[in-house]
């Protein structure tokens, strides 16, 4: 290869990451509107609605008042750690993105163990979390990131199980083959949330408490933390903050698009459906997944932290192991077992 | 734990029930009013900011008999009395209210005998500096002015209770 063709390269791979940047951030902001908006309406409430129209405009003048803010530094904090956690936090986030399909080949960088790469990623964003909460020199702030921490790792290994057992029937720690594993005549009955339901639903209240999502949002209690580890954080920082847990959220979207919902095929295997392009199909998913999140905010009661630490090892690590091993019997036995 | 508890939980019933309510929920008419574009019904007796009253023939109707002076609690009010000029009727030469004291109670409206100070069903006064609170007789007699129609139309309403 020459100079000129590494190049080439680097820039196609910048130009693509920018744009899945802004696609993703404008995805984000949509986001953000809409887990408000569906938060007010089941309160009967009717949610942002003066910053343009219906409110469409509500979350660039959240960034906007954000950014023009001045940023806090509390006088006994690590300044350096204290401003680098946001940054870590937002960018790990962000960088998980460089896996994920969006549509047949659409992946930025398709490696072969995208799933680990996904999960290395996600578990280190929990560093950002716990440098805040040290970084800042307050007591709530230091609780909340403990909590936090106790709390993704806790998850992290049911998570794990989870994703074995997909895994397991897919053949392959690549995203796009575990998509193409999933498309068969069946449409939507053959993809894994019918085969692995118990699965789907461990996957997805684990995605609730490892993105700190309500009912698992102990690490910002408002009621007892006020804001947990990101009690100190203002302006910029904050916004990092917030974009970062955002985009975790939204990762854990697509993830479970991916592994349960068949990424971007169509539900319905035939010629009329099957011409909707895939980012389409898609986006639809990650938007409903996205909207059963929003709902499980605005109805379940926040959870006691012994609670959620039984949930986490005495209901979903048990089940997810068995399942496990079920579930590689079972493929085992009736020779389903995908050969690779 | 039970069988059926077991069942229930891993069946997820609290989940999908709860799910279901909420979704009644979501599609509810909204309780929330567009406040700044729509307003909520305000009954006849509210008690809102103050005006001073004219007679139809433009005549003022405050006789400066410093009843709501004497009876106002928060002691908001401020009343200097004087001979009119032309005709040497009693008249107020100065009728002050600290809109920042007055809490509003509505006993000067109910200690005046020639319905001249009420408190009209305007509650959007709010201003960006306190010297702006300390109305004067001119300020109130413009509100009198301005909120007349609606201030007529609800001591009408709220007469054959009185």
């Amino acid at each position: 290869m020459t100079v000129w063709e590494v190049l080439g390269t680097v820039l196609l791979v910048a130009l693509k990451s920018v744009v899945l940047l802004v696609a993703l951030l404008v995805f984000i902001a949509y986001a953000l509107l809409a887990d408000r908006k569906i938060w007010a309406a089941v309160q009967l409430r009717r949610g942002p609605n003066v910053v343009g129209p219906w409110g469409l405009f509500q979350s660039f003048a959240d960034l906007l008042k954000f950014v023009l803010k001045e940023p806090v530094i509390p006088a006994g904090a690590n300044k350096s750690l204290f401003l680098l956690a946001p940054l870590i936090f937002a960018t790990l986030a962000l960088a998980a993105w460089a896996v994920i399909p969006l549509a047949d080949g659409w992946a930025i960088a398709d490696i072969n163990v995208g799933m680990t790469y996904i999960f290395a990623i996600s578990s280190l964003g929990v560093y950002g979390v716990i440098m805040g909460g040290w970084a800042s020199n307050s007591k709530y702030a230091f609780l909340g990131a403990l909590r936090s921490a106790a709390q993704m790792v806790s998850y992290e290994v049911s998570l794990g199980f989870v994703i074995i057992t997909v895994l397991m029937c897919a053949g392959s720690l690549n995203l796009s083959q575990i998509v193409r594993a999933q498309d068969t005549a069946l449409g939507i009955l053959g993809w894994y949330w019918l085969w692995l339901f118990p699965m789907f639903v461990v996957f997805f209240i684990s995605a609730l408490a490892e993105t700190n999502r309500p009912p698992f949002d102990l690490p910002e209690a408002e009621s007892e933390l006020v804001a947990g580890y990101m009690v100190e954080y203002s302006s910029t920082p904050y916004l990092l903050f917030m974009l970062g847990e955002y985009v975790a959220i939204v990762t854990m979207c697509a993830l479970g698009t991916i592994l349960f919902l068949g990424g971007w095929l169509s539900p319905i295997p035939f010629a009329p459906f099957t011409w909707v392009p895939g980012l389409i199909w898609f986006a639809l998913k990650a938007s409903f997944l996205f909207f059963m999140i929003a709902m499980v905010k605005a109805m379940v009661p926040r959870y006691r932290y012994d609670q959620l630490m039984r949930l986490g090892w005495k209901v979903f690590l048990p089940l997810s192991l068995v399942m496990v091993f079920v579930v590689a019997f079972v493929l085992k036995l009736t020779g389903l077992a995908p050969v690779s | 734990m039970k069988l059926d508890q077991v069942a229930r939980g891993l069946l997820l019933k609290e989940f999908v029930t709860g799910f279901a309510l909420a979704m009644r929920y979501f599609f509810k008419p909204k309780a929330t009013i567009n406040y700044p574009f729509e307003m909520g019904h305000r009954g006849p007796r509210f008690r809102g900011e103050h005006a001073l009253r004219r007679y139809p023939n433009g005549e003022e109707r405050c006789i400066a008999c410093k009843l709501c002076e004497a009876v106002c609690p928060a002691q908001a009010i401020t009343i200097e009395a004087g001979p009119r000029r032309n005709d040497g009727t009693r008249r107020t030469t100065r009728y002050d209210i600290d809109m920042v004291k007055c809490i509003y109670c509505g006993m000067c409206q109910e200690a005046c005998p020639v319905d001249a100070i009420v408190e009209g069903p305007n509650f959007e006064f709010s201003v960006e500096t306190r010297e702006e609170l300390l109305y004067d007789k001119a300020k109130l007699l413009a509100n009198g002015d301005r909120w007349e129609r609606e201030i007529a139309r609800n001591i009408a309403a709220d007469a054959p209770y009185r």
